[in-house]
């Protein structure tokens, strides 16, 4: 492997300085957390840079902590996938509880346009600048978003599912 | 607000008044879905055509939408494999083994080198069985019925190979944390030899009836093509993006049950259009027969399973005259394991492109979050942009070659 971890950390820490912090590894991947403010940036960076060529976005997803403090209730998680030196990152980027808002990766990967619809309609975090920011999976007219801890699993207003002839209680369901 | 946010139709509204067409036609909205002919699901594209050419389009996806993911969330481990069975279920023994592998990835579970060769083989099948569908279903729509029920009774055959290691067939649920339920039976491995002899002259067959024929050839060549930059960028893995000339492959870039130790090539096309998709797809069922063979002569000796009693459910006879046995089974399905707080992300070599699992576990029973990267949900968003420009039938075609399994897109 010819790419290593501490190059990774050098390179973003000379460039980003405490924009970018906590590395770590966590099993086979590189893990870091990156200022929300400063994500695009960052990941034009990791794509860009001739050492780094972070040339794929595997994944991108949200996460929902509702117990932590209010600046970190959610969470946008991004896997990049340099095929050169065949090394995968993941990194964070940690968001407010009440205005989750962050840049969109629609500039520098076609593949983040869906992926951004999709969080978005499951979390509410808003891809700022995504050129067209609707739900995908979930109908138009749905106005909660389902992936939030707080959202039941289940529908408690469902009439078709009478809880006494399943043997539940409000006490043991 | 802007116009993208609208439904599409309003847009387009607005197109069809600005333009009108010297010889007096005018262009049309046309509803394709939300079923489709062909049925590879329900997919809604939303067309603004030219007479037969499309100039513009969007979909809408989400019509069998399950809430995987907040499911799995209230799910202990084991009752959340049925759920990786429905995503795609064309080759659904993929999307199981892909689940143990990361589950054992985050336990820390060292897995025997016979579980692995075992897993390589039933993989191997269960992409077999993807590329038939796939293959075959593009030849009925361009027009080709008999290839199809032709080969399908091959994939009849594989399902009797899973029939007898799972008892299961579509939604297969197949194997355990750390290895098999049970050891395969000698019937399975017999099914699986005469899988191997008599598949190989009807694949030929398939392949001579459609790849150098005109029509067929008429039909997909230059059709939906995608250059391999902008595959790339658009998230593309798999068959696809190796139809595009990148030879990106999982089982090579990061081998995972010992796919290191067999040989095999990766086919790559060209021009990424659908007739180098479709001989991608048929070049790699040559390799996947190639691999279960050399996995089944290199079958090594050893258990069925990891020693895990942790996590491995017990033997069925134990659970029923054992009382310790009878406690262990339960706690393991209900989840009373213990589990470490930790984050993996898996990417196995699905049917269709870069199957992934990213897990994240708080040490409770259920995951905190669960995410699936879902391949073609990823790679499909740039259906309208390969289509534009074509023909109607030309969008068929494509669609059924970028091979979109609606119960994984839609998660």
């Amino acid at each position: 492997m010819a790419l290593e971890t501490t190059v990774i950390q050098n390179k973003l820490s000379d460039k980003f300085g405490d924009k970018v912090t906590g590395f770590t590894q966590v099993h086979d991947i590189f893990t870091f957390e990156v200022d929300s403010a400063s994500m695009a940036e960052v990941m034009g960076f990791l794509k860009e840079d001739a050492v780094l060529r972070f040339n794929f976005l595997t994944d991108l997803c949200g996460i929902h902590y509702p117990d932590s403090e209010k600046d970190r209730q959610f969470a946008v998680v991004y896997h990049m996938h340099n095929w050169y030196d065949n090394v995968r990152i993941r990194f964070k980027c940690f968001l407010n509880g009440d205005n989750p808002e962050i840049e969109t990766a629609t500039n520098h990967f076609l593949s983040a346009n869906w992926q951004e619809r999709e969080t978005y309609d499951f979390y509410g975090i808003i891809f700022k600048g995504h050129p067209q920011l609707k739900r995908i999976l979930n109908m138009d007219e749905m106005t909660s978003f389902p992936m939030r801890k707080e959202f039941p699993l289940e529908d408690g207003g469902r009439t078709d599912k009478d809880d006494r002839f399943f043997g539940r209680t409000p006490d043991n369901c | 607000m802007s116009d993208l946010l609208l439904p599409p139709e309003h847009r387009y509204a607005e197109e069809i008044k600005k333009r009108q067409n010297e010889d007096g036609s005018e262009l049309s909205i046309l509803n394709l879905g939300p079923t489709h002919p062909a049925t590879h699901g329900i997919f809604q594209n939303i067309l603004l055509m030219d007479g037969e050419r499309i100039l513009d389009g969007e979909g809408t996806v989400g019509y069998i939408h399950r809430a995987f993911e907040k499911i799995a969330e209230n799910r202990p481990f084991y009752q959340i494999t049925p759920l990786t069975d429905r995503m795609n279920y064309c080759s659904a023994p993929i999307n199981n083994m892909g689940w143990w592998m990361t589950l054992e990835k985050a336990l820390n579970i060292e897995v025997p080198k016979r579980v692995q060769y075992l897993r390589v083989i039933i993989m191997e099948l269960a992409r077999i069985a993807d590329h038939i569908i796939c293959n075959s279903v593009l030849g009925v729509d361009t027009g080709a019925l008999t290839g199809f029920l032709y080969v399908f009774q091959y994939r009849e055959k594989i399902y009797e190979i899973y029939e007898e290691i799972c008892g299961a067939r579509l939604t297969t649920n197949m194997g355990r944390i750390g290895g098999f339920e049970r050891e395969w039976s000698p019937a399975a491995f017999k099914k699986i030899n005469d899988f191997l002899e008599e598949f190989p002259a009807i694949w030929t067959e398939f392949e001579n009836l459609l790849s150098r024929n005109r029509i067929f050839m008429d039909r997909t060549i230059d059709v939906g093509p995608i250059s391999a930059e902008k595959a790339i960028s658009y998230g593309f893995t798999g068959p696809n993006l190796r139809a595009a000339g990148v030879d990106y492959d999982i089982r090579v870039m990061q081998p995972y049950s010992s796919y290191e130790d067999f040989e095999f090539d990766i086919p790559v096309g060209k021009s990424g259009d659908t007739y180098d998709r479709f001989c991608v797809r048929n070049a790699e069922v040559w390799e996947s027969l190639s691999i279960i063979k050399q996995a089944l002569a290199k079958m090594p000796e050893g258990p069925f399973h990891a020693n895990v009693p942790d996590y491995y459910l017990p033997p069925k006879e134990d659970v029923y005259t054992n009382m310790e046995a009878l406690i262990y089974h339960f706690k393991i399905v209900m989840g009373e394991v213990p589990v470490p707080v930790t984050e993996v992300y898996h990417p196995v070599e699905g049917g269709n492109g870069e199957l992934g699992f990213y897990l994240i576990t708080d040490g409770s029973r259920t995951p905190y979050r669960l995410h699936f990267r879902r391949p073609c949900f990823i790679y499909y968003q740039a259906f309208n942009d390969m289509v534009k420009g074509q023909m109607l039938s030309d969008a068929i075609a494509t669609l059924s070659s970028l091979n979109v399994i609606a119960g994984e897109l839609d998660a």
